[in-house]
């Protein structure tokens, strides 16, 4: 989700992000169910179609991808010895297309179409829980990924210029520290942004 | 203008006081704050659109008091940090700059105009869909800005906005303060970006110790830190 998203105006991208978080869940569900290769080659066909349709360059497709082949590069051949070549195809097929259909929502569905979507999943729930707050805590679970990524890289940094590589208590307690004020700050900057007014 | 109120205003934290007694009346278009680290000019800040509250003392914003009408002084005040690393909340930057208008309750196309709008005036359109957190410094501190003026406030307080940048994005982020229409409040050790302004304060210790037009505000500044 994080800077995944790819920009563009196709029939995919202007499909409400609720009726896409509905056919991914059917589409997904239906490839672990589908036992034959034939089938499978149907998925994926459509699922290349998609692609198409939604105009997504095929670098961009394969960097999402591509990812799941490090795994199948393990487990295919694992699957090969115990079960037979023709199982270990059917499970190698519906990792890489679920993987591609969830590639096809995240690249064509903006955070917050998502985060809209699940305030509306999550609005019968209302009584018990504030949709609106979830979203924003998912909001912000995805934003403090990177935020948190380039936090430990400078922690590693002044790590290695002191001479501390082996030192965990160099990492650990610097991070924290650090992330803790993060936090300090985030939250402050959200209060000045009038959230929970 | 607004007219901003600090009547007999002071912070205390766990060891000692930040703010000491100060009285004050703001109602210049462009007001500078300068001071040492911890002379308390960030908390006076603040304390504007209710981040801080006073422990002694009321601040108000045209009439209203900070500490009771935090949301309603928050949607005249709008703040900008010095790290706008840790006031980007959403991963884009089109869906930033429009998150600040989710508590507005406006209707889509209003919103998504305004957002537009905003992305227009800070050279931001052609970056609007780029994950926000991969910005150089000072398009952070731009979509910061940016984010904060969609909200249409009627202040604009910012804690050392060019604290992090290199002189070139200070340059941009003070050409951008230059155009603003909104009464601005900077707190800033860049002295040379407050010598345009109405009226500059200078901190020291909790207390004012010189309230001036620049000229003899920055020169008061100067003797001060020797």
């Amino acid at each position: 989700m994080i800077g995944v998203f790819h920009p563009g105006s196709s029939v995919v991208h202007r499909a409400p992000a609720l009726a896409k978080l509905g056919l991914l869940a059917v589409a997904v569900t239906a490839t672990a169910l589908v036992g034959s290769l034939p089938a499978l080659g149907i998925v994926a066909a459509a699922t290349i179609g998609l692609f198409a349709l939604a105009r997504i360059p095929v670098r961009v497709a394969w960097r999402q991808v591509s990812p799941i082949l490090w795994v199948l590069v393990f487990a295919v051949p694992v699957q090969w010895i115990f079960a037979g070549w023709e199982a270990a195809a059917t499970m190698g097929a519906r990792l890489v297309l679920a993987v591609a259909l969830a590639a096809v929502y995240t690249l064509t569905t903006t955070v917050s179409a998502t985060l809209d979507a699940m305030q509306v999943l999550l609005r019968p729930f209302a009584r018990w829980i504030d949709p609106d707050r979830v979203g924003l805590a998912l909001a912000l679970a995805i934003r403090c990924v990177p935020l948190l990524a380039d936090l430990v890289r400078e922690v590693l940094e002044a790590r290695k210029a002191r001479g501390a590589e082996g030192s965990l208590t160099a990492l650990a307690v610097p991070v924290i520290v650090r992330t803790l004020r993060t936090a300090d700050h985030l939250g402050e900057a959200l209060m000045a942004r009038g959230v929970d007014d | 203008m607004s007219a901003i109120r600090f009547d007999g205003v002071s912070h205390r934290f766990d060891d000692g006081l930040v703010v000491d007694d100060v009285t004050l009346e703001l109602t210049e278009r462009r007001i500078g704050i300068v001071g040492a680290n911890g002379s308390g000019k960030s908390t006076l800040a603040r304390m504007v659109n209710g981040l801080v509250t006073p422990t002694t003392g009321t601040v108000t914003v045209d009439g209203l008091d900070v500490a009771r009408h935090g949301r309603e002084v928050r949607r005249r005040v709008g703040f900008v940090f010095t790290n706008a690393d840790t006031q980007i909340v959403m991963p884009t930057v089109r869906e930033d700059v429009a998150f600040t208008l989710r508590r507005h309750r406006l209707d889509a196309p209003t919103a998504a105009a305004r957002v537009e709008a905003v992305l227009e005036r800070f050279g931001l359109v052609e970056l609007a869909d780029r994950p926000a957190h991969r910005l150089s410094g000072g398009q952070k501190q731009l979509l910061a800005l940016a984010a904060v003026l969609v909200g249409e406030p009627a202040i604009v307080v910012a804690d050392e906005p060019t604290t992090l940048l290199d002189a070139r994005n200070a340059r941009r982020i003070a050409e951008h303060f230059a155009t603003l229409d909104e009464q601005l409040i900077v707190v800033s050790h860049h002295l040379e970006l407050l010598e345009s302004f109405d009226r500059v304060i200078v901190m020291e210790a909790g207390r004012i110790v010189a309230d001036a037009e620049p000229e003899a505000a920055l020169d008061a500044y100067r003797a001060l830190i020797g």
